[in-house]
């Protein structure tokens, strides 16, 4: 197919959409009240499904009115068409950036003459172009802005940070990887917009003590703080921690905390309940209590790659009686830092022990036998552990959701028939790298919640198994059968007609899986990630079905895919608009496969490597028309 | 140690000038104001003497500014009953000193006399109210605690300059053999009260003025040792600071003269003159090497040595007025608070009331009327780069940010030459939606709200000519009209503090503790 006939098509499809709405203009739905279809526009909206709230305004004209006049948040595919875009939704408030890559300083203008005071947040974490003085329209005249979203800005400077000053209103401010923004432009911040109560600075490494200090001492309200990778030191933890409603704090990686000056602070901040103090080797468990000394409220704590966890250091943190979650990983663990775990006051919820080395059956006997309330658990790679650790939680943790347990692979294949008996609100199931079988499977089916099995490089794994799951798990929306060989279309079809919310599949390297199986999955019209990476035996014609029926699709892998060819990519084109990201490495694409992928609006990611049929001049024209 | 050297010479110097001086002052006592212009004018006369005349000429002066201090005086009226004992102790002196010349050891010890009487009396006085009023402020009690000090150190500086005239010839002898412990002794009472015995007895041969540990002594002292350090570079003379002492005798009393030099005197350049050719030096040393050039008679070792400070008149201490009537460094003033050398007066009289001559040739707006400062400032100019809104500059960010702390509705501003370029395309963009009325209010969106800072960017953005900001001089303050009004007497006080830092701030605490720093301000 040419180009021309592409366009050809996509004009009769506008053409089909006009014809609909010509159509509904006698509909019986003009009898609705106001009231009664913002309610409807409300509920469509909680779906978080656009295109539910597309077609809804395609339905009538006076939809169509209602839809815009109702409508608050905003996610334009182009900034181009922003004023117009503005003048028809007369009441957003909520304007996500996301999608516009290039946002300059007249963009910015216009959006703000033309949203005036009702704006009252902006993302603009994903684009660029836009200087301070952009930012100083849309500050000055958008008074009452509430959220600004300025992370990724690594070309904003202080001068920007003073524009931001001035919105006196602002509570919410992200302002990740703005690299040079340095005290100065803090400061500013700090003393104008003395309302917040969200900011991240996060790997804004000009800022140092100073300003972080100064944040502390003048923006009394602050809720919500990440410092991490800032060049910090307990000066300005002592500032911070003085805060009288500050509940969240991250300090990841913040490598100039250690225990010797954290031991000079002399209260902690009683209003914390999350604390993230990982990656901070220098911070043992002295530093920790000392600083987290009064924060009776904490629930929360994250140590992840820090300081090994003995008995001294568990016993360091028993005192806060709320803690409902605790994160290890990769943190040396030792076990009578276990144990001591087990017998804090606090009943856990949730435990991440992923990666820490020193877990052994014992070691976590004894925190799942008296943590019964247990929720989540994350043990992945405690390949230590086996069968005795799964047998004993899953008879004391019987309201466990979530238990990741990638390659803990001790584990004998008769544990995961315990999971399945045991455990019946499970969720979320990660077994990739394990011994599970068939007959864990078919135990594991018996948790009707699930909505996310991994079983990954289970090679035990047979379409018997898959069966079982497809005809009860009806919840399941992620589905991982990475180099799950035994995997034929079987098993992929079962899965596809019993599990319809299926959101995201991975059958990557299964070589057995053929167009059949695509054609299946078509069904699951949710579908959002396909990655079928490795399977030599899909076409251009399961594609066809997939793009046909899924058209939500935004993640496409297709790397080694032979058999796919160009006409797999104008179907893709044609239906797929709503495709973000694409590998279509050593696939047998050309050109006018290329160019046909360049037409989609949305398509942020494309990786082409190893294409034998692409020539410079194709991919040029490509990048062009996109 | 090159400093205190020359410091110890120079006290030498005088003591010996005075010395030799001692007669010819004596008969010129009752010398006229006009006649010691005059001789100023004609720049004739050398140097010493003309400030021996300056000394002549101050007694009525004292008496006159003493007659206020009222508690000092009126311990003065009564007599104490002491007095054999006092005596007997001065007896052996006494009878030596004879030999020397009695009529003065006479007035010195008959002073002494009256001086530790005064003082037992108000200690008694001192005690008998302490008795009856307990609850007596801290106020009163430091007061009286000075008023001893100071009578207490008056009375040292009599004993040490009588005990000093009496052993003329062992003083010389261990001077000249110990030259190293004079200096030491020199910096010790320069750098701290001296407290042990060994200062005590090589000041007595050094410069008996400055060595005594009275309180408002030691104050003088550290402040007069910071600006010595703060102004370095400018050519002193330290000897100026204990030159004449000879005097005390026939002075009312009081811990201290006050003397006044005239503007002319403050602010000419040379102190030293040339009497055959009239050429003007800054030291002595210089005009001792420029008569070489005058004849053989001037080439000889005892011309050219240092002259010998080997006077047996006591030292009484010295402090100058500003002839600058108002002023809280001149005497008529209600808080009078003196300063302590020459050098002192000098640079306090160009700083506060002379023109600003010297201008910083990097920032092209700081101005200095004394070269010393100048110079302080160029080697800092440029470093204080820290600004807050307020358009207080900051050398150091931790202390931006404490002013930021401390104070609401400050921010830190930006640099100029960042608020720069994002202006430019800001400006840029107006243009092309023409939409020029609102330039102004985005400009002052980058500032605080009524501020130094927002100030000078609304004049910026009022520029109409865009080429402003094109103009090779750009980052110059200069160049932006109306930068001059607004933030420049903020500079001068940041600047002054910083350049006056420790003497001011710390060891001039009790009574002139703003005054320092009000000194500097204009």
């Amino acid at each position: 197919m040419t180009s021309d006939s592409l366009k050809n098509q996509r004009q009769k499809h506008n053409g089909n959409e006009e014809a609909l709405q010509n159509s509904s203009n006698s509909c019986p739905f003009e009898s609705l009240t106001q009231d009664i279809i913002f309610a409807i526009l409300d509920s469509l909206a909680l779906t978080h499904d656009s295109l539910s709230l597309k077609s809804f305004s395609l339905t009538s004209k006076s939809f169509y009115y209602l839809e815009s006049l109702h409508r608050k948040s905003l996610k334009p595919l182009r900034s181009q068409l922003l004023p117009r875009i503005l003048h028809r939704y007369s009441s957003i408030s909520r304007l996500d950036l996301t999608l516009c890559p290039r946002v300059d300083d007249h963009t910015l203008s216009s959006i703000s003459s033309l949203c005036k005071s009702r704006l009252r947040s902006i993302d603009l974490s994903r684009s660029r172009f836009f200087t301070s003085s952009g930012l100083s329209y849309s500050v000055t005249n958008c008074s009452f802005l509430v959220e600004i979203d300025l992370s990724n800005a690594t070309t904003l400077t202080d001068s920007a940070a003073a524009v931001i000053a001035e919105a006196k209103n602002l509570e919410r401010l992200w302002l990740v990887r703005c690299k040079l923004i340095s005290d100065i432009g803090i400061g500013c911040v700090a003393v104008g917009c003395r309302k917040l109560r969200l900011l991240s600075l996060k790997w804004c490494c000009r800022v140092s003590d100073l300003g972080v200090g100064l944040i502390a001492m003048k923006c009394e309200d602050l809720r919500s703080l990440d410092l991490s990778y800032l060049p910090i030191t307990e000066k300005c933890l002592s500032s911070i921690l003085r805060l009288q409603s500050l509940e969240d704090l991250v300090l990841v990686a913040c490598v100039g905390l250690d225990d010797d000056g954290l031991r000079t602070l002399k209260h902690g901040c009683r209003s914390l309940e999350r604390l993230d103090v990982s990656n901070c080797q220098s911070i043992g468990h002295l530093g920790l209590s000392s600083f987290t000394e009064g924060s009776t409220c904490l629930r929360l704590l994250v140590l992840s790659y820090g300081c090994s966890v003995t008995a001294v250091a568990a016993k360091c943190l028993q005192n806060f009686s709320l803690l409902q979650s605790i994160k290890l990983d990769g943190c040396l663990v030792t076990c009578c830092g276990m144990k001591a775990i087990g017998n804090w006051c606090a009943s856990l919820v949730e435990l991440s022990l992923s990666k820490c080395s020193g877990v052994t059956d014992v070691g976590l006997c004894s925190i799942v036998e008296t943590q019964k309330e247990l929720k989540k658990l994350d043990i992945t790679c405690c390949r230590w552990i086996s069968y005795i650790s799964i047998d004993s939680n899953t008879r004391s943790c019987t309201s466990l959701t979530s238990l990741r347990m990638e390659s803990c692979t001790q584990v004998s294949k008769e544990a995961f028939v315990l999971i399945g008996k045991c455990c019946p609100f499970l969720e979320e199931l990660d077994v990739t790298d394990n011994e599970i079988d068939d007959e864990g499977l078919k135990s594991i089916s018996s948790c009707s919640k699930l909505c996310s099995l991994k079983v990954g490089i289970c090679l035990n794994v047979t379409d018997q198994g898959l069966i079982s799951i497809g005809m009860s798990c009806s919840e399941l929306a992620e589905l991982d059968l990475y180099r799950c060989l035994g995997i034929t279309d079987v098993g992929v079809a079962s899965v596809a007609q019993g599990c319809p919310k299926l959101r995201v599949i991975n059958v990557e390297y299964c070589n057995k899986v053929i167009d059949t199986s695509l054609r299946m999955l078509s069904n699951c019209l949710g579908l959002k990630a396909l990655e079928a990476r490795g399977c030599p035996c899909i076409s251009s014609v399961g594609l066809l079905a997939i793009a046909e029926g899924c058209r939500l699709l935004t993640m496409l892998d297709i790397k080694n895919c032979y058999n796919i060819n160009d006409s797999g990519m104008v179907s893709l084109a044609c239906y797929s608009q709503n495709l973000k990201q694409i590998n279509l490495s050593y696939c047998s694409v050309t050109d006018v496969g290329l160019l046909a992928l360049a037409s989609i609006r949305q398509l942020q990611n494309m990786t082409v490597l190893h294409l034998t049929g692409l020539t410079p001049n194709g991919l040029a024209s490509a990048l062009l028309a996109s | 140690m090159d400093l205190n050297d020359k410091i110890v010479a120079d006290t030498w110097a005088k003591s010996f000038s005075s010395a030799k001086d001692l007669p010819k002052q004596l008969t010129s006592d009752h010398r006229s104001f006009t006649s010691f212009n005059n001789q100023q004018q004609q720049k004739k006369w050398e140097v010493s003497s003309i400030l021996d005349y300056n000394n002549r000429i101050q007694p009525p002066f004292p008496e006159f500014n003493h007659t206020p201090e009222a508690p000092r005086n009126h311990n003065s009226q009564i007599k104490g009953p002491d007095r054999e004992d006092m005596q007997s102790n001065e007896k052996p002196d006494n009878k030596r000193f004879q030999e020397w010349d009695p009529r003065v050891m006479l007035n010195n010890l008959s002073f002494l006399e009256d001086k530790i009487h005064q003082l037992q009396d108000l200690v008694h006085l001192i005690v008998g109210r302490r008795g009856r009023v307990l609850g007596q402020s801290d106020e009163l009690a430091t007061q009286q605690q000075q008023l001893i000090t100071a009578d207490l150190t008056s009375i040292i500086v009599q004993l040490i300059s009588t005990a000093g005239s009496l052993l003329p010839s062992i003083k010389h002898t261990l001077s000249t053999a110990n030259p190293a412990i004079g200096q030491l002794g020199q910096l010790g009472s320069m750098l701290f009260p001296p407290t042990n015995s060994l200062n005590g007895v090589v000041l007595q041969q050094n410069s008996g003025g400055s060595k005594v540990s009275g309180q408002s002594n030691q104050i003088d002292l550290t402040v007069n040792c910071g600006t010595e350090q703060n102004y370095a570079a400018e050519e002193h003379d330290p000897k100026d600071d204990d030159d004449d002492a000879d005097e005390g005798e026939n002075l009312a009393p009081g811990s201290y003269e006050i003397l006044q030099l005239e503007k002319e005197e403050i602010l000419a350049p040379h102190t030293h003159f040339c009497m055959i050719c009239g050429k003007g030096f800054k030291r002595d040393a210089n005009l001792r090497m420029h008569m070489r050039g005058h004849g053989d008679e001037y080439k000889t070792p005892a011309a050219l040595a240092k002259p010998n400070k080997d006077s047996s008149e006591p030292m009484l201490l010295k402090r100058y007025s500003c002839p600058y009537a108002g002023c809280k460094r001149n005497k008529d003033h209600k808080k009078f608070q003196p300063l302590k050398t020459i050098l002192c007066v000098k640079n306090h009289y160009k700083r506060t009331h002379c023109d600003k001559s010297y201008t910083c040739s990097r920032c092209n707006t700081k101005k200095f009327s004394v070269i010393a400062d100048l110079k302080t400032h160029e080697k800092h100019c440029g470093r204080d780069k820290w600004l807050c809104s307020c358009g207080t500059t900051f050398s150091r960010k931790d202390k931006l940010f404490g002013h930021i702390a401390l104070f609401q509705g400050h921010t830190p501003a930006l640099p100029l030459d960042e608020t720069k370029p994002s202006s430019l395309p800001s400006d840029r963009t107006e243009n092309n939606e023409s939409k020029l009325g609102n330039i102004g209010f985005n400009f002052s969106a980058s500032g605080s709200g009524g501020n130094a800072i927002q100030n000078m960017v609304d004049v910026k953005g009022a520029v109409d000519d865009p080429a402003a900001y094109f103009s090779p001089l750009n980052f110059d303050p200069c160049n932006i009209p109306g930068f001059h009004e607004f933030p420049r007497p903020t500079f001068e006080e940041s600047d002054g503090f910083f350049s006056f830092p420790i003497p001011g701030a710390c060891n001039y605490n009790q009574k002139t503790g703003g005054d320092s720093g009000s000194n500097d301000l204009e």
